[in-house]
Parts: C-alpha cells; structure tokens; sequence
C-alpha cells in the first residue's frame, strides 16, 4: 500500500469550532470543535443520521452553517477554496454525455482543458476503453470511479467522499480504494464518511467519531479499533445499538 | 358542394398531382410556424432556464404568470398583434400588418409560454439533480445554464415540438394579423376554414389531412427521440 505523504498540503489544517446547523428548529450539527491536521485520510464515521453527510457539505460549503466557524488553512469557504476542494458523492452524479465529456466538462469549467491529463486519469480509474460510452450506461462501480476520477481531474489539496462506496461490489470497492490510496500517496487529504467499519480500519489513518450531531471522540485509527475512550463508539464498534 | 366521398377522391388527386396552390399554402405555414418556433425557442429556452436556476423575489409569481399564459387564447393575442401593427397603432409605422412577419409574430407571443413554462420544469428538475455537483465544481452560471440546456436537449426538443404543433394548428391570430390574403398570407388552418365556408371540400380537406400527417410525423419524431435518448441513456 503506498504511504500518505506529508508533503504541504495548501488548505491544512483544517480547523472547525463551534459549528452548529439548525435546520426547521432541529440541531442537527451541535457545537462541533474539530481540527484536522495531519496528511492522509480522516474517516467520519456514526450511526445513521449522527450528522455525518452534514458535516461533510458543511466543510465543502455547500450548505451554510447557523454559527461557527470553518477554516481551511486560515482561510473561511470560497470559490477559491473550494477551486483546491473536491467531492464524491454517495450516488455519483454524472452529466448526460459521454465518460470523457463528463471528465472534460469539469476541466473545462476551470479553463484547464487537456485531453492527455483526461486520458491518464481514465486509465488509472480503469475506463480507458469505455471513454465513449454515455456515462450513464456504466455500472454502479464504474460511474463512481468516472466520479472520483472527475473530482481527481481538478487536482485537489482536499478530497471529500461521502460514502462514495456503499452499494458497490467488492471488486469495485478494492479499485476505488487502491485509487484513494494512490491519491493519498500524492499528498491530497482524503476526508471519508463511511458506515463500513472494515473499510474505516483498511483506509483511516484518523477517526472521527460523530454522535447525535457531535464529535464523540477523535484519535489516531489504530487506537480508536483497539480502545475507543467513548462508550457510544465502543457501542457502535461491537454492534450494538445506541437509541 | 360535393359529397364526403368524392371530396376525399379530390383532396388525394391535388395531393398526389402536387398543386401548385396547395403546395404553397403548406410551404406559407411550415416557414410561419417554424420561424416563429426558432424565435420562441430562442426567448423562451433562456428564459426558462433562468426561472429554473434563479431564486429571486417573486419567482413564485412568475412562474404562475407563465403557466398561465400557456393558455392564452390566440384570437386575443392576435387582436392585440393588430392593435400594435395597425397603421394608428404605436408599431404601424413598420407596415407589417397582413404580412407573414406579423403571423410569425403573433405565433411567437402564443408559443413562446408553452417553451418556457414546460422548460423550465425540465431544467427545474435536472437543476435539482446537478446543483450540488455544479457547486461543488465552482461551475459558473452561464456555463450551468449551457450545461442544463444541452443535457435537456431531448426533452427539450419534445418541448420545441409541442410548441410547433399549438402554431401549426392554430387558426385565431394568424387569420386577424395575417388577413388570410391569397398567395400572401394564406396558410393551411386559414385556408381550411376559408375553403369550408365556401363549400369547396377537396382544397380543405387535402389540407387538413396535410395537417394531420404534419400532427402524426411530429408525434412520431418525439417518440423515436425519446426512444433514442433512452436507449443511450441522455434522456
């Protein structure tokens, strides 16, 4: 497996405080104080509705937060941060066109067009063959991988993925990870959101754990599956259910 | 005044020996109405699309005004067409009354609604689907607009067409701005009820059957879009 480089990353650290969302009167991100600051990859992990998705479109800036704070290297969400930011959906969202002009639009869009760079990443993401084809034609695992090689395509500092494997084949699931894995290598930050404990222990250098729209614990990942310091992490790791 | 039989016997002799007149007046309604579906199309894509994407006061409003002006009755955009080209109204200067640019005009004001109320939902819809992407991509607006407009282009080609089949079959306002002047501004809906009030059934009834070819080819060139745009998934 390649080694998470620590080479400068232009929007770490990432640092959170305070950061509430309040949706028709609901909390449903309370008051979280998080700092992220090492290279390789930080998993969210929580129970279904712990606010993980929330908290994953909060840093990316797609919704706004009701109060806190959100700085990626000191600086508050823009377009010119978002420019070094890229995300992966749960379910790939994929233009009507062809898996090259999907690749191509994104570059475009940032007046970086460049056929090579498109080719090279459809090759690394296993659909060089398949760049004709409409994108939406292509199975579950390969329109997730055309997703992650788009948000690749703008060479992102930051790569954010909200479980952007749920429902795929295993075959697919190994493909996707090798690719983050070898974007890791390259020193991009890799933020996750995933339900999949196996996954969170193969990928995660660093867990944070959310619980009813706070943080419940954060460490490094190989201390958090062998002694998690919170009960309801503990809890979720041995399968249990937290009403 | 012939019976319903004979009638048909002389509607397929002017079609198969190609009149002349006949030929005229259907070629006089295809450049009206797909003029006026260009012009339509040119107003109403942007149009709806910027109703789609944007949130501004009074969107709600807005969109009602345009639904609701989808069924706008063509007489009374045709006497309004006329009260503005008529000599003593404020665009009689231009002297386009009876002329086929005023029945372009006048078909423009009737179907440029239709495209951009039905539009609008279209993109409305693939906005939903696209917008975290486009955001998360920094797309700017005008290039989400050109994305929105080309990913929808089949359906919005059924929508251009639906457009085309209220201009094509429409009679009220092209008959008030247009006069149903002979080898000037006659077309095929005028000349149908011109020719029925006069009892000469073969000239209209060759023209409506003209025109329910034009209605069934229209309706088949939807489906197998449709049909194409699924089957390679750009639907």
């Amino acid at each position: 497996m390649p080694e998470c480089t620590a080479k400068t990353n232009a929007l770490m650290p990432l640092e959170v405080s305070g950061l509430n969302l309040d949706l028709a009167g609901q909390l449903l991100i309370d008051g979280i104080d998080l700092t992220i600051s090492e290279p390789g990859v930080t998993v969210i992990m929580g129970y279904n509705g712990a606010g993980k998705s929330l908290l994953l479109r909060l840093l990316h800036g797609l919704i706004s937060q009701t109060s806190g704070t959100i700085l990626w290297a000191g600086q508050t969400q823009s377009n010119a941060v978002r420019q070094r930011q890229a995300m992966v959906f749960q379910s790939p969202v994929l233009l009507r066109r062809s898996v090259s002009a999907n690749i191509d639009f994104a570059l475009k869009v940032r007046g970086q067009l460049d056929a090579a760079w498109r080719d090279e990443l459809l090759e690394l993401v296993g659909l060089a063959d398949l760049s004709a084809r409409p994108a939406r034609l292509l199975s579950g695992g390969e329109q997730q991988r055309l997703s992650l090689a788009r948000a690749l395509s703008c060479r992102p500092d930051v790569l954010l993925l909200d479980e952007p494997t749920a429902n795929l084949d295993p075959a697919s699931v190994a493909v996707i990870e090798d690719i983050l894995k070898s974007a890791c290598a390259e020193g991009v930050k890799i933020i996750f959101v995933t339900h999949d404990i196996g996954q969170a222990k193969r990928l995660g250098d660093e867990i944070v754990f959310l619980h009813q729209g706070k943080v419940a614990e954060q460490s490094a990942a190989e201390a958090f599956f062998t002694h998690p310091t919170s009960q309801v992490a503990q809890a979720y790791l041995e399968g249990r259910i937290v009403v | 005044m012939q019976d319903g039989g004979s009638a048909f016997a002389l509607a397929f002799g002017l079609l198969a020996s190609a009149d002349a007149d006949l030929l005229e007046i259907i070629g006089l309604s295809l450049r009206v109405s797909l003029t006026a579906l260009l012009a339509s199309c040119l107003i109403g894509l942007p149009l709806g699309a910027l109703v789609a994407t944007c949130r501004f006061p009074g969107r709600s409003a807005v969109m009602v005004l345009m639904n609701a002006l989808m069924g706008l009755p063509p007489v009374v955009v045709g006497l309004i067409v006329y009260l503005q080209l008529s000599r003593t109204g404020p665009l009689g200067w231009m002297q386009l009354l009876y002329t086929p640019t005023a029945m372009i005009i006048a078909q423009t004001i009737l179907i440029t609604p239709i495209i951009a109320a039905l539009s609008r939902q279209v993109l409305e819809d693939l906005h939903t689907e696209y917008s975290e992407q486009f955001r998360s991509l920094n797309v700017p607006w005008r290039s989400e607009i050109a994305a929105l407009l080309w990913d929808g282009r089949f359906t919005l080609m059924t929508v251009a067409l639906a457009g085309f089949g209220r201009s094509i079959a429409e009679v009220g306002a092209v008959i008030i701005v247009g006069g149903n002047i002979d080898h000037l501004t006659r077309v095929m809906t005028t000349a149908i009820a011109l020719e029925t009030s006069k009892g000469d059934l073969p000239l209209a009834l060759a023209l409506g059957l003209v025109l329910l070819v034009i209605a069934l080819a229209v309706n088949a060139l939807v489906f197998v879009m449709r049909q194409a745009a699924a089957k390679f998934a750009y639907a």
